[in-house]
């Protein structure tokens, strides 16, 4: 449709990977970890959809796809974790569950 | 016509969006901010000839997953950081970064729309949803049989956590 270089697709897929990185990486609060999980799988995603839209192939989107299912998933189950911290803790600082007993 | 620009553009807006993300302390904000990401994302993902993942993209991860998010920060009060939540803000301050966000993506696309740039070659680079179904159901079959798979466990894997037991609530 337009002519971007598949280079520059992938570089902007790296950044958006790399700031959701950072986020995990440097915030303690889980709810702000999952939120950057969720740009690291988009960054991913629009990866994958480049690279499909390169060779005019359908499978790019159908692992886009799979990546939105994952997605779902995940944060359904980091969402009912959380939930469960957030009623025995009183917060979702990521570092207390260093002290996990039993 | 060139309308290159248009998508660099688009990517620029998520990436500010993202940055955003990470760096906000409220997490409503975040929130907001991951909204305008997405729809970003999505907006790259119909330059790029793929439609269909670009309305997934809309529908399932904009629409489904952070409804989701909002759902849960709002009723279990999942503020985190143990600071108060701000809800009472300046209402310009609150939804100005957002709504500039949003209303560069909604001049771009009606820059596409009434500039009809992209209908002369429609048919060049577009991956149609007609030929992801048939690739899904067809070759990756066995893929869908396993998301299917992953899906309920993250069903029952939601329902059994947050579930409020007995002996969970007196600690």
């Amino acid at each position: 449709m337009i002519d971007i270089p598949i280079t520059h697709v992938f570089m902007i897929s790296a950044l958006l990977f790399c700031v959701g990185f950072i986020g995990v990486l440097a915030r303690r609060n889980t709810l702000f970890m999952l939120m950057s999980l969720e740009v690291m799988l988009n960054a991913v995603g629009l990866a994958f959809v480049g690279a499909g839209s390169l060779w005019q192939e359908a499978d790019g989107q159908i692992m886009f796809i799979l990546i939105l299912t994952l997605a779902a998933a995940e944060v359904a189950i980091g969402l009912a974790l959380l939930i469960r911290m957030q009623h025995q803790r009183h917060n979702v600082d990521v570092d207390g569950l260093s002290q996990l007993r039993g | 016509m060139n309308i290159d620009w248009v998508f660099y553009f688009a990517a620029l807006v998520a990436f500010i969006a993202s940055i955003k993300v990470v760096t906000s302390a409220n997490a409503i904000h975040a929130l907001l901010y991951l909204v305008v990401s997405l729809l970003a994302v999505a907006f790259c993902f119909y330059l790029l000839g793929a439609p269909f993942a670009a309305g997934l993209e809309v529908i399932v991860y904009a629409g489904a997953i952070l409804v989701l998010f909002v759902f849960a920060v709002m009723m279990f009060d999942l503020q985190g950081d143990n600071q108060p939540v701000l809800f009472q803000q300046s209402w310009l301050a609150t939804w100005f970064g957002p709504l500039i966000l949003t209303l560069t993506l909604a001049m771009l696309l009606a820059y596409i729309l009434v500039t009809g740039a992209t209908d002369s070659h429609i048919e060049v680079g577009v991956v149609s949803a007609k030929q992801v179904g048939i690739a899904l159901y067809g070759p990756y079959l066995l893929a869908v049989e396993i998301a299917s798979f992953l899906l309920l466990a993250g069903l029952l894997a939601g329902y059994h956590f947050a579930k409020s037991t007995s002996e969970g609530e007196h600690r």
